[in-house]
């Protein structure tokens, strides 16, 4: 059990694969005063603020420098988390608990401005992996093959995944890729590493993400209704990918076992109402599920097969389209914790969920997922 | 309720200009090793890492995940934190919430930079506006030298002033066996040294170190159980004020500094610094900072800095020693600077100074400076909660 505290004001911008009009600063700005609007507070409310960034992928050194002024940080107590929105969220509210007050979390991302091959490549080992170009999108070709080979799992059924989160993305005004798909669509669009085809793969975007994070006695004041924080957990697996089971995220197993021992789920598929997941990349829907104890592990495939993932299914996952539908990297996260609190305030317009009480965010740090971190957010206190 | 947190544990590398012998995550490893040791413990028994350093430097994306096998991160919580140079303090204040947040009871913190794998001031520039300020007006020094210069027109101290710093600071260093330059300098030595940006000399400024830093926090009832004497976190302040460097007036006080010091001050009850705080471990780059920023510490009173140093109040033996460990102008893993700081005032309060150890520490300062004329404030004790 942790001491109360809850989101109380969300906004992200729409995303695109190019914002060509907006700095990320403008962009900060603007989900700043969206954030402070939808809560109906003013930045006198704010006790602290995290801003969210990363060096590389903003072409600077100390990132955070560049967007203190449009998150409203002047005179107050501030940091940055250089890695995903749900990590930059997960400092914001130990500092909501810790004594800190009220909490700003800013998050901020343009792969346009930058080339995300040389960005993720810049993640691997200098000397024995960097030189050999490997990056984001072929560490995950190695990953999904691993996955297909561990289970018996076909691309057909990869496949699925992203014919479901494109379907659902046409009820997300937010989503950069609503798309109407067949699975033989997916499966003739262009090779990108196998077995990752183009329709298997996120696209790059730009956008960007707020949320407000109060303790018991502040959400009150707030317009919204609050949505509760019940359970919060991350866990970093091993570096090296030969050194990791690359179909076995044991790192996502005990992020989730924390989270919900935190928030007392002992049946995720009962307790939960919906989950928003990071898939960058088809097959880590399945993936991702099998780790947060959805279902044994190989069964993830099966899911959409049963149904049970889809709109109309006992366990919704990615109702917003997912990430597969708008890739703002380090943003992406922190649009899942976004997407679960309005699906629990029923603010989530036509995605939404009926009766979402309780519901599960999910983000990533590093290559296939080295590092989770996982939300486990409530309607009720 | 937010616990009340401790720091039960130090450890540091031995700092040097090069270090060809160990890769950044060898270096990190000595630094986690010695903090372990430091409160005996292993790493099995911390619960959450956080770990920060300039990306730009290293050029390693995702140092978080990156650092596992130095870190000791495999299968536990690890996040980064990343503030250009008050990194190492915002690292350790993030810790310092792990901790009071409940979540977790104990925390490595770690802060690291291996300069000699990088063009130091061709990545510090990059922290400016690509179209506006980058290729006018960025970087370290530049902007410091508008500083000195200010400061020196508004108060009439001169060079040898700030000079007397630069020879405390690195006198000091001879009793602390992890600092980088270990060799003691003159004030003519200092006012003859090349001169980079009027007036800052050579030997006026920072060296550029590797180095890695780490520190053990533990919650209250761990805290009091694990270390003969906790050094408690009082309360800790942050004021990253400026997003462009023409920002803040050089004709007046560091505002983000007397604005974090301020609120770091009235949380812990600290209405007279000089009298109440014992020693202080300050985050300066340059000597002039050890004359002007004791100022917005209210230390001494505005114009006051040169007087106060000059009549020994902040040597070893005076009202408030500073930099006890030779300071940033004897070692400057950037990093790990700012925790440097926060690590030295925990080791004067734990008692553990050795030869550099000022005697009946009660209270202690560290600050961290940074990012566009950015600070951090903590405040330490050796009484418990």
């Amino acid at each position: 059990m942790i001491d109360p505290i809850a989101i109380v004001g969300v906004a992200q911008t729409s995303y695109e694969r190019r914002k060509k009009d907006k700095t990320y600063y403008d962009l900060v700005y603007e989900v700043t005063r969206d954030a402070l609007g939808d809560a109906g507070f003013t930045l006198d409310d704010i006790d602290g603020v995290v801003t969210v960034s990363n060096d590389f992928w903003d072409g600077r050194t100390i990132s955070g420098m560049a967007v203190g002024d449009a998150a409203g940080v002047h005179d107050k107590n501030v940091s940055t988390v250089s890695g995903d929105g749900t990590f930059g969220a997960a400092y914001g509210a130990m500092r909501a608990l810790g004594g800190g007050g009220t909490t700003l979390v800013v998050v901020h991302s343009k792969g346009s401005e930058g080339d995300p091959s040389t960005i993720t490549n810049g993640m691997f080992d200098p000397i024995f992996q960097r030189l050999l170009g490997i990056d984001y999108v072929t560490s995950a070709a190695l990953q999904c093959r691993r996955y297909l080979d561990a289970h018996g799992v076909a691309e057909e059924q990869l496949a699925q995944v992203s014919v479901k989160n494109h379907g659902n993305a046409r009820n997300n005004p937010y989503a950069q890729l609503p798309l109407d798909l067949s699975v033989a669509d997916v499966m003739a669009s262009r090779p990108i590493a196998d077995p990752l085809k183009l329709l298997d793969c996120s696209p790059v975007s730009d956008g960007a993400a707020a949320i407000i994070l109060a303790p018991e006695d502040r959400a009150g004041k707030a317009k919204t209704r609050p949505v509760w924080v019940k359970g919060m957990a991350h866990c970093a697996d091993e570096y090296v990918l030969g050194e990791r089971d690359l179909a076995d995220p044991k790192a996502l197993r005990d992020a989730a076992k924390r989270a919900y021992a935190m928030a007392g789920v002992t049946d995720p598929v009962a307790e939960l109402d919906l989950i928003e997941l990071y898939d960058a990349f088809s097959y880590m829907e399945p993936l991702w599920l099998e780790g947060l104890g959805v279902c044994e592990p190989g069964q993830g495939a099966t899911l959409i097969d049963k149904g049970l993932t889809t709109m109309g299914g006992a366990l919704p996952v990615n109702p917003s389209g997912g990430v597969l539908s708008a890739h703002p990297v380090l943003v992406a996260g922190l649009a899942r914790i976004i997407e679960a609190a309005l699906q629990l305030r029923g603010e989530a317009g036509a995605r939404q969920v009926a009766g979402a009480k309780r519901a599960l965010a999910h983000g990533i740090n590093g290559p296939c997922g080295q590092s989770h971190c996982v939300w486990v957010l409530s309607a009720e206190q | 309720m937010a616990q009340r947190v401790a720091i039960i544990g130090t450890g540091q590398t031995h700092h040097r200009s090069h270090r060809p012998d160990v890769t950044g995550r060898e270096m990190i490893h000595e630094a986690v090793t010695r903090a372990l040791e430091d409160c005996e413990l292993t790493i099995r028994d911390i619960d959450a890492i956080v770990i920060g350093n300039m990306d730009h430097f290293e050029s390693v994306n995702f140092a978080d995940t990156w650092s596992v096998d130095g870190s000791g991160g495999v299968m536990k919580p690890i996040m980064k934190i990343s503030t250009g140079g008050t990194t190492g303090a915002s690292v350790s204040i993030a810790a310092q919430y792990h901790v009071a947040s409940g979540l977790f009871d104990k925390v490595l913190a770690i802060g690291w930079e291996k300069n000699s794998e990088s063009d130091t001031t061709g990545a510090i520039i990059t922290c400016s506006d690509p179209i506006w300020d980058r290729f006018s007006y960025s970087g370290a020094i530049s902007s410091l030298a508008t500083e000195a210069i200010g400061y020196i027109n508004r108060t009439g101290a001169t060079q040898e002033d700030a000079a007397r710093v630069a020879v405390r600071d690195r006198g000091n260093a001879l009793n602390n066996p992890y600092a980088h330059l270990r060799k003691a300098i003159t004030v003519d030595e200092v006012m003859n040294s090349p001169m980079l940006a009027y007036p800052i000399k050579l030997l006026d400024v920072c060296p550029r170190t590797d180095g890695a830093c780490a520190l053990v926090m533990a919650a209250e009832d761990e805290a009091k159980k694990l270390a003969p004497q906790p050094a408690w976190i009082k309360s800790s302040a942050v004021r990253h004020t400026y997003t462009w460097f023409g920002d803040p007036d050089p004709n007046t006080g560091l505002i983000s500094l007397q604005r974090a010091a301020a609120d770091a001050y009235e949380k812990a009850g600290i209405t007279e610094p000089a009298k109440q705080l014992d020693v202080a471990e300050l985050y300066m780059p340059y000597s002039y900072a050890g004359l002007k920023w004791i100022e917005d510490l209210r230390f001494c009173s505005e114009g006051g800095g040169a007087k106060f140093v000059r009549e020994g109040h902040t040597a070893m033996d005076g009202m408030i020693p500073i930099n006890p460990s030779g300071g940033v102008l004897s070692t400057n893993c950037i990093g790990a600077t700012a925790m440097l700081r926060v690590a030295e005032a925990a080791i004067q309060v734990m008692g553990k100074g050795g030869d550099r150890q000022v005697p009946n520490v009660n209270n202690a300062v560290a600050t961290g400076f940074g990012g566009c004329w950015w600070s951090d404030v903590m405040i330490l004790t050796a009484e418990a909660p």
